[in-house]
């Protein structure tokens, strides 16, 4: 291993400006992981801040204004800042080119470029904090985010600029997968994560520009007037939340579709076994990201939105189940006489099903036109999406990061915490939110800063949970960081993986990733064909 | 003017790519799908268009009369002619006739000028008239009937006319690679690349024109 070509990405060069300035996908990778992992941390702060003041009906520690701070900062962090860049732009800047067999992305400059824009935006909506934090949720509705005090421009020029971010990755990330498969890769080749990728980044693309436009229009309300959100001059408030679900339903997507593309490696990965229903699942990727655009009125039923649109987008609504069950379906047929071995990230494939399942079935429940009416903008809602979202995204996101940790920095965590951590984090997850689908149920509106007494049992018991998912992130913390320095040096292929990623020899060099380019000719979980290398 | 030739340097192709065709196609897929992005972000001011037209009829015919449409057609013909002369740089270029390229670039430039200066009048003389976007609007008598109409006007003349400058700083610094001999036949990939961005502008306009200055 003296040869030259061997020394890993992580000490080929040294020094704060070999990072600063590299163009090597993998190092970028790695900077955006901290950063979002950060950004996570700093959210679920606010959140277990919130539900602090939620013990109790009354006032316990914040103001109401303060409340509705916290709210709105834990929201647009985690979405903007943590969810949405999470997947695509951290592990798969870092997985992507290596899956392929290519030796970068087809941009590297852009690639760059795009992680210091979203760190600029990063700042702006950090920068918001202090000047006066923002009140109106994440969703910026107006009329009140133009009317509201707080510093609305600055948090969502941050979601405007990191919008840009994310549409140049997307771009990045297409013309990655057109152009830079090894030879012999064809479509039909292709690792389902990739597929998972190119799904998010059609939506990336499409979707994004939209928000990106929405949330100028907003800023220039507040600067010059336009008047098109505004009643009062003759506009329309309602335009703005038909805009604003245009980007932010596929959005969700942007955030489910990756994260569905890490549980096919798992589930292969750790059952040793071909996929079930490679076609199935690839289409289904590319169905959901195509419903995606069309179901943004089930947000509306209760702005005033035509009773027959919202009929039209409730079934539009129910479709995007199929595509999903299709996923969900073909994993546990997978599983079937696979030879599983139930390690950290497998584990994780696990709560995803199971968190996902419970997170898709509440999102038809809520798709319902009847039985929203009921529960629009209660808890249930709340426990809906943090399902889809944390049960779903983030739960995959932690997978793929305890799958594709040895590979990244060529350490081992520690077995026995990382399966502490992930038990805390699976039991406090539903210790919290399976709470709130009962208080919600029963009436408990969203948002709201003091609540009827009769509530209280069900939120002081929600809150007590978020405690011991907050143990479980910190014991996370702890273990990586300190595998980091101290851990077990990891072989090239602990998990016995055959995509093309599991082939680099020892650490991955920076410039080329291969030694040699690979040549494909094999599907990409066929274990049958392929050996698995060492 | 061009008293020595252009001498022409090789390109190399980044590291990370195969061949140069394989990079050249990269770069125009990428630039496809970074022209999806941009009609979609136009996309929703259309949008705002369109509902706040169905809300206000009345305004906007009498707002849009308001307008020049000489001045309009005027900077629309001066767009499609630059769209033209681009179109002839990326075709120079390829033959490897590299001063007429730059001539042909120095023309879109010059007319992209143009179009800006008349819109420079153009938003003067609505903001002599008191004319400005909705919550500033101070024209007299016409408050109820003209203002949403001013700020949508305001803002996609506006946002386009920013595309537009853009462009202009991306034109000038063809011209300065080009006269460094970085582009001929075998690799002209930034003409191309900004040629489509420049119809791009070209097209958001020639949408503009008609629905803010004739309907
Ligand atoms: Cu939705």
């Amino acid at each position: 291993m003296s040869d030259s070509s061997h020394v890993g990405y992580l000490e080929a060069e040294k020094g704060l400006k070999s990072w600063l300035f590299t163009l090597d996908h993998k190092r970028i990778g790695v900077m955006y992981l901290f950063t979002v992992f950060f950004s996570l941390l700093l959210g679920g702060l606010f959140a277990l801040l919130l539900r602090l003041e939620l013990l109790t009906p009354t006032t316990l520690i914040f103001s109401a204004k303060q409340y509705n701070q916290l709210f709105t900062l834990h929201g647009a962090i985690m979405v903007f800042l943590f969810i949405i860049p999470s997947i695509p732009a951290a592990l798969g800047n870092f997985i992507l080119p290596l899956q392929l067999g290519a030796k970068d992305v087809a941009f590297p400059r852009l690639n760059l470029a795009s992680y210091y824009i979203y760190v600029f935006g990063a700042l702006f909506s950090v920068f918001s904090l202090f000047t006066g934090a923002v009140d109106t949720g994440w969703t910026f509705y107006t009329p009140y985010s133009v009317e509201s005090s707080t510093s609305v421009i600055a948090m969502t020029l941050g979601a405007f600029i990191m919008g840009f971010s994310s549409i140049l990755t997307g771009v990045n990330f297409i013309a990655t997968i057109h152009k830079m498969r090894a030879p012999g890769m064809g479509w039909f080749r292709l690792p389902l994560m990739v597929w998972a990728l190119y799904a998010t980044a059609i939506i990336q693309v499409l979707a994004t520009p939209v928000i990106g436009i929405t949330l100028l229009l907003l800023i220039l309300e507040r600067i010059l007037g336009v008047g098109i959100f505004d009643p009062t001059l003759g506009g329309d408030p309602v335009l703005f939340q038909h805009f604003f679900w245009f980007y932010s339903h596929p959005a969700v997507y942007i955030m489910i579709l990756p994260a569905m593309g890490i549980m096919s490696e798992l589930v292969t990965t750790f059952c040793k076994k071909n996929i079930f229903g490679y076609s199935a699942i690839a289409y289904s990727s590319i169905a959901i990201a195509i419903i995606s655009f069309l179901v943004w009125g089930h947000h509306l039923y209760v702005s005033g939105q035509s009773e027959y649109a919202s009929m039209i987008f409730s079934i539009l609504t129910f479709l995007v189940g199929i595509p999903s069950g299709i996923k969900v379906f073909n994993w546990i047929a997978t599983m079937y006489k696979g030879s599983i071995s139930l390690e950290t990230p497998f584990l994780y494939f696990l709560a995803f099903i199971f968190l996902f399942c419970i997170g898709g079935f509440t999102g038809i429940v809520l798709g319902a036109l009847s039985l929203d009416v009921h529960m629009h903008d209660t808890y249930f809602v709340v426990a809906h999406f943090h399902y889809v979202m944390m049960g779903g995204t983030v739960i995959a996101f932690l997978g793929g990061l305890h799958y594709w940790w040895p590979k990244m920095f060529g350490k081992m965590y520690s077995n026995k915490w990382s399966k502490i951590s992930w038990f805390l984090i699976f039991v406090g997850f539903n210790w919290v939110f399976l709470t709130q689908f009962v208080l919600g149920a029963s009436g408990m509106p969203r948002r709201y800063y003091n609540y009827l007494d009769q509530f209280q049992p069900l939120h002081a018991f929600s809150t007590v949970g978020t405690w011991v998912l907050g143990s479980g992130f910190l014991i996370m913390t702890i273990y990586l960081l300190h595998s980091l320095k101290y851990g077990k040096v990891a072989s090239a292929n602990p998990w016995g993986g055959i995509t093309l990623e599991w082939h680099t020899k020892g650490p991955t060099p920076i410039h080329h990733n291969f030694v040699d380019t690979p040549q494909v000719n094999y599907g990409p979980y066929d274990y049958e064909n392929v050996e698995i290398p060492s | 003017m061009n008293a020595q030739p252009i001498e022409l340097k090789k390109h190399e192709v980044a590291h990370h790519f195969e061949t140069a065709e394989q990079e050249f196609d990269a770069a125009k897929i990428g630039m496809w799908a970074f022209i999806a992005q941009e009609v979609l972000f136009f996309s929703a001011l259309f949008v705002a268009y369109a509902v706040m037209r169905f809300l206000h009829p009345d305004m906007f015919i009498n707002a849009s009369s308001m307008l020049s449409w000489k001045m309009g057609l005027f900077n629309t013909t001066v767009l499609i002619t630059s769209s033209f002369t681009m179109v002839m740089a990326v075709q120079r270029v390829q033959v490897n006739k590299i001063a007429q390229s730059i001539n042909y670039l120095i023309a879109t430039l010059g007319l992209a000028g143009v179009f800006m200066v008349v819109k420079y009048f153009e938003y003067t003389s609505k903001f002599s008239h008191g004319i400005f976007t909705t919550k500033f609007f101070v024209a007299e008598g016409a408050f109820e009937t003209l203002p949403i109409f001013f700020g949508l006007y305001f803002v996609a003349t506006g946002l386009h006319g920013l595309h537009i400058v853009i462009g202009m700083g991306l034109i000038i610094w063809l011209i300065l690679r080009a006269r460094k001999g970085e582009f001929h036949s075998e690799y002209f990939t930034p003409v191309e690349m900004v040629g489509l961005y420049w119809h791009l502008v070209d097209i958001v306009w020639i949408f503009l024109f008609p629905l803010l200055y004739l309907l």
